[in-house]
């Protein structure tokens, strides 16, 4: 039944991926953005079958909830002209495809040689035992992603100034 | 089949990361960019839960906490970047921002 859900999260994930970068049906940006909220539901799925519950509802909210409308605000704010067709640049995008295989294939079989224990021992990624290795062993990259969002709201609120140049 | 271990999530998160890889490289509209970019930091992130199941350890986690922290203050300072950009000139393009062009 696990398994099963993980086939079903893990092509939920890429097909949703695929779409979001590379949709044949529609060069709109609204559309890749909603794709790529299904891709982060997805990888909420997948993060509650690895038993990382907190993470997983960290995901739906954060991800999904504050990201994907930060996202759909600023492409609405933006109002895009329909994009015009840009010619196609088939040698390019050959060659970065066949990049990015080269480098799934790599990292694949990276894992795959690694192997790695099949029987999973019982890490249960709950709100409690996460907030309690937050607070002592994790304090300082706690402290640490502290000072970062607030030096990124000073920056964003400094950008989005009216007269910013 | 085997059961799903932790290669299979490697994988899914390999592929995930070339797709995302694929779309900053090939894809000219700087909200597409970054969209590959939250998909390439989402690969990152079952790599790291999947790796802390398995092996044990709370650590990855953590980590995750502070990759969705940093993604969410990059969105945030990248979309603000780009709403300034658009004031100055009105695109969303790679191309069309040259301006350091020499």
């Amino acid at each position: 039944m696990q398994d099963l859900l993980f086939y079903v999260f893990a092509a939920v994930a890429l097909i949703a991926g695929f779409l979001a970068v590379a949709n044949p049906f529609s060069r709109n940006p609204l559309a890749s953005a909603l794709f790529l909220a299904v891709a982060l539901v997805a990888v909420s799925g997948l993060f509650v079958l690895l038993h990382a519950f907190f993470l997983g509802a960290v995901q739906i909210l954060i991800y999904a909830g504050a990201v994907m409308v930060l996202f759909l605000f600023v492409i609405m704010l933006l109002d895009l002209r329909e994009e015009q067709k840009r010619r196609a640049r088939k040698v390019a995008a050959g060659l970065a495809s066949a990049l990015a295989l080269a480098l799934a294939a790599l990292i694949s079989a990276a894992a795959l040689a690694g192997g790695g224990p099949a029987d999973p021992p019982a890490l249960e990624g709950g709100a409690r035992a996460l907030g309690r290795a937050l607070f002592t062993d994790f304090l300082l990259p706690f402290e640490i992603v502290a000072v970062l969002l607030v030096a990124a709201m000073v920056g964003v609120v400094w950008l989005s100034r009216k007269e910013a140049a | 089949m085997t059961p799903v271990g932790l290669p299979h999530y490697l994988v899914l998160s390999a592929l995930l990361f070339s797709l995302g890889l694929l779309g900053v490289v090939l894809r000219r509209n700087l909200l597409i960019v970054f969209i590959s970019l939250e998909l390439m930091l989402n690969a990152a992130n079952i790599a790291l839960v999947a790796s802390a199941r398995f092996l044990n350890r709370i650590g990855g986690q953590e980590m995750v906490f502070v990759v969705i922290a940093v993604a969410a203050a990059e969105v945030a300072v990248g979309l603000a970047l780009l709403a300034a950009l658009y004031r100055q000139r009105p695109t969303v393009q790679s191309n069309d921002l040259d301006a350091l062009k020499f």
